[in-house]
């Protein structure tokens, strides 16, 4: 493999970043949420190049657990929405302000 | 320029415009769908990295089953409804994407002094690291160093279930039987309107 471990990690770096402007500026909490799975996909790209870089499998090991997560976050997430939605009728965070003071 | 180079190159666009084309979207089906290709990126990035396995299980785990849950859920909320682009404080988006520009220059400098541009991949990884298949290799980690958190992992997953279930099960209340009579006395006799 010829490629640059950097390049990857940038890639990541760019993923992550984008995932971080999506959850500041958008207002759907739906993709609010998206932008989340957007963030984790970059730390677990920049995982698997560091596994690839430092020559063992711990960090793929360690997004092996992270999509794990990932996946319990989701279910959860989305059925905290599905909720809100019943609820509230909206899935629009500014309408959402109950436990704001 | 090497085949892994090849494609580092032509999938990375694709991997940073999509997740940009995300951003952009109103229709969050649209978002959705770029968010697919971005995962497939992602997976071809692990597939030149030398990880097979997790290759296989972005593209079945993220591609597959986490972005079905999301349109179903998308579904499940309306999809025609696009999304209020009415801002409550003016200066959001401008800080947003000011606080972005931000982040990324701080992780490229931390790349930059951290790894360098030079350092490339450690030799014949698939020899040691990957010793006898990627899959195989990487159980080993899993089941001899990890296994502790691959157990803990299994408790997590069963809480998020039952916790889906909890938030989304919607009770059935039970009719009294004051509520059938005035149901039925209703039918019987229609309000009169005025």
């Amino acid at each position: 493999m010829s490629t640059p471990i950097a390049y990857f990690l940038l890639v990541s770096a760019a993923l992550f970043t984008i995932g971080t402007v999506g959850v500041m500026v958008r207002k759907n909490a739906l993709l609010i949420f998206m932008s989340v799975e957007l963030q984790l996909n970059g730390v677990n790209l920049a995982l698997v190049a560091f596994s690839r870089m430092h020559g063992n499998l711990v960090g793929q090991a360690l997004t092996f657990f992270s999509m794990v997560v990932a996946a319990a976050e989701v279910v959860v997430g989305l059925a905290i929405i599905v909720f809100v939605f019943r609820r509230r009728r909206t899935a629009n965070v500014d309408d959402l302000s109950v436990l704001r003071w | 320029m090497s085949a892994d180079q090849i494609v580092f190159w032509v999938f990375a666009p694709i991997s940073i415009g999509s997740a940009i084309a995300m951003l952009f979207q109103r229709n969050a089906v649209h978002a959705a769908l770029f968010l697919i290709v971005n995962f497939f990126t992602i997976a071809v990035f692990y597939l030149v990295l030398d990880a097979p396995f997790l290759f296989a299980v972005q593209i079945i785990v993220y591609a597959g089953a986490i972005m079905v849950l999301f349109l179903f859920v998308i579904m499940l909320l309306g999809v025609d409804r696009d999304e209020v682009l009415t801002e409550r404080v003016w200066w959001q988006r401008p800080a947003a994407v000011l606080l972005g520009v931000g982040v990324f220059a701080e992780l490229f400098v931390a790349i930059r002094a951290g790894v360098g541009f030079a350092t490339k991949g450690a030799d014949a990884f698939a020899e040691t690291a990957n010793r006898g298949g990627n899959p195989q290799a990487l159980s080993r980690v899993l089941f001899r160093d990890y296994l502790f958190p691959f157990e803990a992992t299994s408790i997590l997953l069963i809480l998020a279930a039952i916790a889906a279930i909890v938030l989304a099960h919607r009770r059935r209340r039970a009719i009294t039987r004051a509520e059938r009579d005035a149901e039925e006395t209703a039918v019987l006799e229609p309000e009169v309107v005025p």
